[in-house]
């Protein structure tokens, strides 16, 4: 039997992480906009089937990739225009609509799936990269540097999530709005389109989010192939305490754990299965109960807002 | 507060047009009215698509839609929202309902109870609640699993086979059961590796855990549940892992990698459950698909160049366990 810790099994783990994590990423980036603008949208599992039906669709029929992802980001803004609309302009209960949107998600790309293609079929998405230099560096590179460019992608926002809202003035209304509408108002900055673009954005990350798995991670669409993946990063979010660089830590986290229980399976390790795929959503849960992170939420979040109410 | 308000009513009346029980159709009397409820898709290369596959073949068999009306509810994985449609069917009066999933049990005991003239199949199980109304059905996965590991041993080069299941349960457990037995018969030092990723439609673990038993030299696959699709996907990106499959003839997802599928063939028990019925006999019998019987039949995929010797080994592993020269356990 493989030894549990040799090299091979380490790559191999963390490989697996950095896949798994992609998803997951972008939709909980895209989450983190709306968030921190005062959105709470629950129906980011509901775009993400739709974008991963679309993309998937426009890739078979096409073969081109580009196009494919091209579907994926239109979906996840016309289904972000819903959302706000919804919740922004009708004000209507933020988790009431977000579930609605996910309910709809889950019908329309089910339907559209088996009126369209009727069967599970497979295409040729975005192959993995490997990256001149870096991907020859021993181990590392195997690890990091030999993924496709959607992969890549989901990690480069980290940091592109953080300095949009940590170092831009759009960064800045995004989170006075989530923080104190009624004040950033006053200053005139407007709270609706605010919370238009931020749902927005989070909704086309969450459209990519699907494309990651249909064009890119699995090449396939299937009825529900999202699994609830879109409430997992709902709940990233919370734990990466609203911020890009905690989500990333949350993700990997989750992953990481995810991928090392596949590998115990694989090596035969001698714990039960059932405990085995427990083991993430454990860990996850402890980590969410011991931090701090509860304090951080943007004051504003879950409340619609009409001017002079508060 | 208005603006909410209407937002709410107009919620709610979408979930109700879109809840509303279909309007009895008024088919002519000598039609036979079967309804079927689903945990899965009709397409989902598997389990629900197995019992599609045969329905549609009856229909076609008796004559149309004419003779054989079908109706479904399909992605049925909750429950309650299951029981409420067998309950939906059985009142409009159809002739037989299917109950496809062994997590159905307790409501098809509830509802037959209620409807003593319609018949009620449920599965896989083998507890008709010793009601003379309802069947059960199972399918002895293990024989087919047993040839799969046969063909699968005499094939492998690195010795190494990874099986990628669902959840340890019922069939998916005893498909592999029945693997792991075919596979020690030829060799028992090959390696077999077994995955769980605790749910039956979660494809993007299901693709994660076939790349890993890859990463580990695994150069055959086999799982079962609609989620394999994804390790039949991971196969195929890396170009020279072969796969077995099994419910359903899954050749057509990777031409040149998927060596043999178990296909389940429900025809022959449903088209004896309309006979019975018609000649009055709702159920207390429980089917169970086997190699035998027919109701199990290893299809080999023409797609895939399998050496004379290795298909010799396969069908005499077939004879054999229709012989009963050889019993797979459960």
């Amino acid at each position: 039997m493989t030894d549990v810790f040799s090299v091979s099994v380490i790559v191999g783990i963390l490989t697996s992480a950095i896949r798994l994590a992609t998803p997951y990423l972008y939709a909980a980036i895209g989450e983190t906009f709306a968030q921190r603008s005062g959105v709470l949208n629950l129906g980011v599992d509901g775009i993400m089937l739709v974008a991963a039906y679309g993309s998937f669709y426009v890739v078979l029929k096409t073969g081109n990739i580009w196009f494919g992802l091209l579907a994926a980001i239109i979906i996840g803004l016309l289904m972000g225009l819903l959302m706000s609309f919804i919740s922004v302009t009708l004000k209507a209960e933020q988790g009431i609509s977000g579930i609605g949107l996910y309910m709809f998600g889950l019908g329309l790309s089910s339907l559209l799936f088996k009126t369209t293609i009727g069967t599970v079929k497979t295409v040729t998405g975005f192959q993995p990269v490997k990256l001149p230099l870096l991907g020859d560096i021993p181990i590392v590179g195997n690890i990091f540097f030999n993924h496709s460019l959607l992969v890549y992608g989901a990690f480069l926002l980290v940091p592109l999530a953080w300095w949009v809202l940590e170092k831009t003035t759009w960064g800045l209304k995004i989170k006075s709005v989530g923080q104190n509408p009624a004040a950033a108002d006053s200053l005139g900055v407007s709270v609706e389109r605010v919370r238009y673009t931020s749902v927005c954005i989070g909704a086309i990350l969450a459209g990519i989010a699907g494309a990651s798995l249909s064009i890119s991670l699995l090449n396939l669409f299937q009825d529900n192939v999202t699994a609830g993946q879109g409430f997992i990063a709902v709940a990233l979010v919370y734990f990466g305490g609203w911020r890009p660089f905690g989500v990333l830590w949350g993700a990997l986290l989750f992953s990481t754990v995810n991928a090392f229980q596949l590998w115990m399976q694989v090596l035969g390790v001698k714990i039960p299965s059932d405990v085995a795929i427990m083991l993430p959503y454990l860990l996850t849960i402890a980590a969410l109960a011991l931090s701090t992170n509860r304090g951080l939420a943007p004051a504003a979040l879950n409340k619609p807002f009409e001017r002079g109410e508060s | 507060m208005f603006k909410r308000l209407i937002v709410v009513l107009v919620l709610m009346a979408v979930l109700v047009t879109a809840c509303a029980t279909p309007t009895a159709t008024t088919a002519p009397a000598e039609t036979f009215r079967i309804a079927v409820v689903m945990p899965s898709a009709t397409t989902d290369m598997a389990f629900s698509q197995s019992m599609w596959n045969a329905l549609t073949a009856i229909q076609t068999e008796m004559g149309g839609a004419t003779a054989l009306e079908i109706k479904y509810s399909e992605n049925m994985f909750n429950v309650p929202d299951a029981a409420t449609a067998i309950r939906d069917y059985a009142s409009q009066g159809f002739d037989v309902v299917i109950a496809h999933g062994s997590q159905y049990g307790s409501s098809v005991q509830e509802i037959a109870k209620d409807f003593p003239e319609v018949t009620f199949a449920w599965g896989t199980d083998v507890n008709t609640f010793g009601m003379n109304n309802v069947y059960a059905y199972t399918a002895a996965a293990e024989e087919g699993g047993y040839v799969n590991g046969v063909l699968a041993a005499k094939l492998t080069k690195s010795k190494i086979i990874g099986v990628t299941g669902p959840v340890e349960v019922g069939d998916a457990k005893t498909y592999i059961d029945g693997f792991v037995q075919g596979v020690t018969a030829v060799d028992p030092t090959i390696t077999v590796s077994k995955t769980w990723t605790g749910s039956f439609s979660d494809v993007a673990l299901m693709t994660e855990a076939a790349k890993t038993h890859i990463a580990a030299g695994a150069d055959i696959l086999t799982g079962s549940s609609q989620s394999v699709v994804g390790s039949i996907g991971a196969a195929k990106e890396a170009g020279n892992v072969l796969w077995f499959g099994t419910q359903q003839d899954q050749a057509s997802l990777a031409p040149a990698l998927v060596v043999a599928s178990q296909v389940y063939d429900w025809t022959g028990m449903v088209r004896e459950i309309i006979a019975s019925h018609k000649a009055g006999t709702l159920g207390g019998k429980t089917y169970t698909l086997q190699l035998k019987n027919d109701g199990l039949k290893i299809v080999y995929n023409p797609g895939y160049a399998l050496a004379a010797d290795i298909k010799a080994a396969g069908d005499k592993a077939i004879a054999d366990i229709i012989s009963g020269a050889v019993t797979v356990q459960p």
